[in-house]
């Protein structure tokens, strides 16, 4: 038998200790240079057309650049909605199930994002 | 095990008894901010999608943002990802241990306000005079 106190000893009750923190702050420091170079690509699409875009994809620095953001984008933001769910959400049922569609959406953003910016720069 | 009965315990006061602080509100629109970026990726993966699929699906992906409300949603998702940054820069900077001190609190907390703002306004300036 365990007790309370034993239980949440190491790595605490979801066995996770800090990894949440620090995955969470990691990607907070990534994404200051991302969302700078994510600012710039927005500002050089505006007003573009759909073979400019092509080009501007086909960029092998921009297409690195684009999965870098989609990356630590997706990931930051599936932490950050995590905390906000288990913050505001008290019914077990309910936080469990909106839990699983963050991580399911956070995924499927990041899955079909990269896709598309490997299919662009590789020539659809 | 004997069941517990549950006691009334007192509550120590909480958001809506305080008069709203800057430091305060900023904390609370940085998880605004957060949330709507959350869901402004799903715009980022629909603009890669409408490349993906051609010529057609991106021009009407460039007239939905092409109008008014359209306008709105991109400059309110960039002025978010100015705010969220820059609520996040504060953030790593308390992580360290300094600027707890009342009136770097508040600077920083106005800077973020006061900063986002300008820098949205920079932006959009110099992208209509460039773009």
């Amino acid at each position: 038998m365990k007790t309370s106190l034993n239980r949440v000893r190491g790595l605490g009750s979801a066995k996770n200790g800090t990894g949440h923190f620090w995955a969470q702050r990691i990607t907070a420091i990534a994404n200051i240079p991302l969302t700078i170079g994510f600012l710039l690509i927005i500002f050089c699409v505006t007003g573009l057309n759909y073979y400019q875009n092509v080009e501007l994809l086909n960029n092998p620095i921009v297409s690195i650049g684009m999965i870098l953001i989609i990356l630590s984008f997706t990931y930051h933001m599936r932490l950050g909605m995590q905390t906000v769910i288990e913050d505001y959400i008290h019914k077990e049922l309910l936080k469990v199930s909106m839990l699983i569609l963050n991580y399911l959406f956070s995924f499927f953003i990041m899955i079909t994002s990269i896709y598309s910016i490997l299919k662009i720069s590789f020539g659809s | 095990m004997i069941k517990m009965k549950k006691i009334e315990k007192p509550l120590s006061p909480h958001l809506q008894i305080y008069s709203p602080l800057i430091n305060m509100v900023m904390s609370i629109v940085h998880r605004i901010t957060g949330s709507l970026l959350y869901f402004g990726t799903a715009i980022l993966m629909v603009w890669l999608l409408c490349i993906v699929s051609g010529e057609a699906a991106f021009n009407t992906f460039q007239s939905v943002f092409d109008t008014l409300i359209g306008n709105m949603v991109i400059i309110g998702y960039t002025w978010a990802l100015i705010h969220h940054m820059l609520g996040g820069i504060r953030h790593l900077i308390w992580d360290t241990g300094s600027g707890f001190e009342i009136e770097n609190i508040n600077k920083l907390a106005w800077g973020t306000l006061i900063g986002s703002i300008l820098l949205t306004i920079i932006f959009w300036i110099l992208n209509y005079i460039l773009c």
